[in-house]
């Protein structure tokens, strides 16, 4: 993993009168329901982790569990109770009010569930909004805006109103605006939970097809796992504001680390999240057939092929050397037995 | 019984009433009592009793306790008195430079504050007046008379209202289009060619001042409110009385405070427009979703940026209802403000009422309201404005409006300088059309009231008569009939069934201070008119609503209906009662009902409009018709909303029935236009409001609770 751009240590959000003082008297031991009983609400307990640069790390939860709590303590919008917040190496925490705008107007973009786009404002002026905030001149800015217009594939629509654009339209003025001012860091709050299914899909391969081109780090908060799936490089399960796992989609869905998330990880079509690399045998019997599939591929693209051989089929690595072997019962274990053994 | 059970309520209801009645009936009107007319409190009587408090004394008729409540509070007004001409006159002397005299002078700091901002209000007011008509003052301000002795041609000159009206034109069509431009171009022709172009200039002056000043504190004091849990606390209070107040019961402190003149105009002004401004901004600010303060946080915006980009815009729609009230309430007192002296408009149609030349008044009736109209437009066109970024225009097409305002403007001066010719022995009427020189269709008007009641006299008469006779006088008798004690047992039984202990706490403070105050018997009347008003208003009101709901386009044509007699100075609805009516009781009622139909109106067909259309279509599915739909679905899913309408409808009746005074009723209006000119009156002045704005607070509570109550318990909080 390269360098760590966003980095947390133990952060803890509490709400309620005293939670500084609950919190240390607690010494690291956070139970919610006692917190509950003293008037204190938790929102995130001892979260840590790390996102590397270009990396997107979704956060996935219920409502409730604390993952919009987690993202705002990261985006300072709300003051984190405890922990330590790197961004970039700069502490969060100890930046003073003039340091924190400049950090957002330069690093940081988000984007939100109910789009939040000012109503005043046409699409142009929304997606320019950053940039004349950061003292950018009308002419360039608004150059500027209706270049992020034609990547998001508005073009046309520079001059209507939020209120005239339909949901999908309106999210991807949002996206449009938070990118406007090229962050390094962009958060997505849940930004496709307002969308119907098909625009849902259509937003996603369009939030995959601009991070192919950007390269950003990423945040990115959903309560639904397939979303997750589809989007993570690593997926952050939340309950009840505690990080329950951490860990590649794969990985999760082979070795769910509690109850909970293993319930998300039952319905999961294994064969389109799975890679052939993720349930390859290491040791490479001699005894191979002459099909080679690569250890890149998704389970199911190439299932037809390798459960049509009789012999082990060999896995191939990044040179088109043997790495591995896969077996076709294999396959069939993993896409159709064993899921409640979780296995 | 069975059905007492199930409802308690109505049963506490029922005992409530019965309770009242008992009371009612068991006090007997002492034989003493006799109902105050006209200057009784202000004459010594031997039979009046006296108590001495705080150093006053005061003077009452010592009734029955359950009957009338002693005026424990009649040492309120006096005090209140006391203590202005003390903080006026006595407090903190310090030592200030006197300008004329070149010398230091010893001043009150209060004083010597007020005579500052009076100085710089006038200061502004000529300003704008004189570059709309001319004159000596502003350039005497930074000089002297001296200098204007020494150079007698040092004199704003003035516009010629050609240019105003092509400049005004031109504006309108800027903000909003041709229509707003033909309106604003008609709107000034009429002003001018019907003589009415210097009181009107002298109104509009005095709106220009004193809406952009209320527009930026209500703003301001709008922002703090909601930035500061502490400010919104001290504020709440001063809101609630000041949107019952009626704007009468101001004029008089100010009076004391500022002295007379179009700046004491201004300021009471202020005082009166702030409150809804602030009210209306803070709800608009409270209404903002939170995830649009988040964007623009991370937008990178600092706090200031943060209000002044995302939270006002944002805001917009309750901050322009905001503006749109200032400016209804710059307009009414601009009238109102014709009896502490300041000029325009309002003092003609004063005077014109005064004088009951109907014609006349209508005719600068109409110019305020045509003024006030176009105001409106222009603030909220002005509010919606967006920008074309991408028009490739040319030099020319940018700058349109400049270049054919300053051609207007040169064409202006010509053409006045031409009229010096042409007029030479007349009035140039390229420059101004002088009062009494203009068009005026009063004869006419007059002559069409004159022939209304020559032909009409006596029907009018005699429905004039019965409503006096069998109806307002029998609900008068009634009223005043009430023992003060069954009142308020009335009063805070209803509090505590609606509102529990401590709603039954507050309508139990408000009353008691009216109750003790000496003016029971008048807020009593004060009340009465009211109640008829409202009670007329909501039936007209309540049907138009609904049977105009029943058509959208008819549902919208009425809400615009709505908008303009809003825009409307209260002012105005006098005149044509009073042509029909007379001075008489009947004419108020009739004003009120007018005025208070409006609101009522509005929210009927608002609350209906509210009810979700989801509903509708289950109602429908279940195979519901039209009537059915409107009283099982439709009423009761609106009639929180209506009730909130029958709030805003007694604070009117209640506004409409204090201004009636000017024609004449025997109710707290009338006692505070006689402290208008009571060298006292500031205190009665100000006491008597907060009477009226007492009894519009324990209606306003009682609604509100209610109306709270009910949304919660329909989910439709």
């Amino acid at each position: 993993m390269s360098e760590a751009v966003i980095k947390c240590e133990s952060v803890y959000k509490i709400f309620g009168e005293n939670a500084k003082k609950m919190l240390q008297e607690a010494n690291g031991n956070v139970d919610a329901k006692t917190f509950q009983e003293n008037g204190c609400i938790v929102g995130v307990n001892n979260a840590s982790f790390e996102v590397a640069k270009g990396e997107i790390l979704v956060v996935m939860g219920l409502s409730g569990s604390g993952k919009s709590t987690l993202l705002r303590c990261i985006s300072r919008l709300t003051d984190a109770t405890g922990g330590k917040i790197f961004i970039e190496g700069q502490d969060l925490l100890q930046l003073n009010n003039k340091d924190l705008i400049d950090l957002r107007r330069n690093k940081m973009g988000m984007v939100f569930q109910s789009f939040a786009l000012l109503p005043h404002k046409t699409v142009v002026e929304n997606i320019a909004f950053p940039l004349q905030i950061k003292g950018i001149n009308t002419d360039d800015s608004i150059s500027k805006a209706m270049d992020m217009v034609k990547l998001v594939g508005l073009d046309g629509r520079e001059n209507y109103f939020p209120r005239e654009l339909s949901g999908g339209q309106q999210q991807r003025v949002g996206i449009a605006r938070s990118l406007a001012v090229e962050p390094d860091i962009w958060f997505l709050d849940e930004p496709f939970s307002a969308l119907d299914p098909l625009i849902r899909k259509e937003m996603q391969d369009e939030f995959l097809r601009l991070q192919d081109k950007l390269q950003k780090t990423i945040m990115f908060i959903t309560h639904d796992f397939d979303e997750a799936l589809k989007l993570a490089d690593r997926i952050a399960i939340m309950k009840d504001g505690i990080i329950e796992q951490l860990d590649t989609p794969a990985k999760i869905v082979l070795n769910p680390a509690t109850e909970y998330v293993r319930k998300f990880t039952e319905e999961v079509p294994r064969e389109k999240v799975l890679l052939i690399e993720d349930v390859m045998d290491q040791s490479t019997s001699d005894n191979l057939g002459d099909l080679r599939v690569s250890k890149d591929e998704i389970i199911e693209n190439v299932a037809e092929k390798i459960l049509t051989q009789d012999k082990t089929v060999g896995v191939i690595g990044k040179n088109n050397k043997v790495i591995g072997s896969i077996n076709p019962t294999k396959i069939i274990n993993t896409v159709f037995g064993g899921r409640k053994n979780g296995n | 019984m069975e059905f007492l059970k199930k409802n308690p309520k109505i049963f506490q209801w029922l005992f409530l009433l019965i309770v009242f009645f008992a009371l009612c009936f068991a006090i007997e009107v002492p034989e003493t009592y006799k109902f105050i007319r006209g200057q009784a409190e202000f004459i010594k009587d031997p039979n009046q009793s006296t108590f001495v408090f705080a150093g006053k004394e005061v003077r009452y008729y010592a009734f029955d306790v359950f009957w009338r409540l002693p005026p424990l509070l009649g040492w309120l007004p006096i005090w209140i008195n006391d203590s202005l001409f003390f903080l006026m006159n006595d407090w903190m002397p310090m030592e200030f430079w006197n300008e004329d005299t070149q010398e230091f002078k010893t001043r009150p700091l209060l004083l010597q504050i007020s005579r500052n901002l009076t100085g710089f209000m006038t200061f502004i007011i000529e300003l704008i007046r004189e570059i709309l008509l001319g004159g000596l003052e502003t350039i005497v301000a930074f000089t002297s008379w001296d200098f204007i002795d020494a150079n007698p041609w040092a004199e704003l000159p003035g516009l010629p209202w050609t240019i105003v009206a092509a400049g005004a034109t031109i504006l309108s069509y800027k903000l909003s289009g041709k229509g707003l431009a033909i309106f604003a171009g008609l709107t000034m022709v009429y002003i001018s060619i019907f003589g009415q172009w210097k009181p009107s200039m002298q109104t509009l002056s005095f709106i220009l001042v004193a809406a952009p000043l209320s527009f930026i504190f209500g703003l301001g004091l709008g922002i703090s409110a909601f930035k500061s849990k502490r400010v919104e606390k001290a504020l709440y209070p001063i809101l609630l009385v000041m949107q019952t107040m009626p704007q009468y019961a101001v004029l008089v402190p100010a009076l004391v405070l500022f002295g007379v003149g179009d700046h004491a105009a201004v300021i009471i002004t202020m005082i009166v427009a702030i409150p809804p401004m602030i009210l209306l901004t803070l709800l608009g600010l409270r209404a903002i979703p939170p995830e649009v303060i988040e964007a623009g946080r991370m937008s990178g915006c600092n706090n200031w940026q943060l209000m002044f980009k995302v939270l006002i815009p944002t805001a917009r729609r309750d901050i322009l209802i905001g503006v749109n009230q200032v400016i209804m309430v710059c307009f009414s007192m601009a009238v109102i403000s014709a009896f502490i002296g300041a000029k325009g408009l309002g003092f003609n149609l004063l005077l014109a009422l005064n004088q009951l030349n109907i014609g006349l008044a209508l005719e600068a009736g109409l110019c305020i309201s045509l003024i006030a109209i176009l105001l409106d437009k222009m603030s909220l066109a002005w509010a919606n404005k967006q920008t074309d970024y991408f028009g490739n225009l040319s030099f020319f097409e940018r700058n349109k409006n400049t270049i054919f305002f300053i051609g207007a403007f040169i064409i202006g001066i010509v053409l006045a300088y031409i009229g010096t010719f042409l007029f030479k022995d007349t009035f140039n009427y390229l420059f101004e059309i002088p009062h009494n020189k203009g068009i005026s269709t009063a004869d006419f008007w007059n002559k069409g009231v004159d022939w209304i009641f020559d032909t009409f006299f006596v029907y009018i008469k005699a429905f004039n008569t019965w409503l006096i006779q069998d109806v307002l006088q029998p609900m008068r008798a009634l009223y005043l009939r009430m023992p003060a004690i069954a009142t308020i047992v009335l009063v805070v039984g209803a509090g505590y069934l609606i509102g529990g202990i401590r709603s039954a706490l507050v309508v139990c403070g408000l009353t008691l201070f009216i109750a003790l105050s000496p003016w029971w018997d008048r807020a009593l009347v004060t009340t009465y008119m009211a109640t008829f008003g409202v009670i007329v208003s909501c039936l007209i009101g309540f049907t138009v609503g609904t049977l105009c709901f029943q058509s959208k386009s008819a549902a919208k044509f009425m809400l615009g209906v709505c908008d303009i007699f809003q825009t409307f100075p209260s002012f105005v609805y006098l005149i044509p009662v009073m042509m029909l009516f007379g001075i008489t009781d009947t004419s108020v009622l009739i004003a009120v009902i007018v005025y208070a139909t409006i609101p009522a109106t509005r929210y009927t067909i608002e609350g209906l409009r509210s009810v979700p259309v989801g509903l509708h279509e289950a109602a429908t599915m279940s195979g519901v018709n039209k009537f059915q739909r409107l009283t099982k679905i439709e009423f009761p899913l609106a009639f929180p909303h209506m009730m909130l309408g029958l709030n805003q409808t007694i604070v009117f009746a209640l506004f409409m029935v204090i201004i009636g005074a000017f024609i004449g009723t025997e109710d707290l209006g009338q006692y505070i236009l006689k402290a208008l000119s009571d060298k006292n009156g500031a205190g009665i002045g100000l006491t008597l409001g907060i009477c009226v704005a007492f009894i519009g607070l324990i209606f306003d509570n009682l609604i509100r609770t209610w109306v709270d109550k009910r949304k919660k318990h329909l989910g439709i909080a």
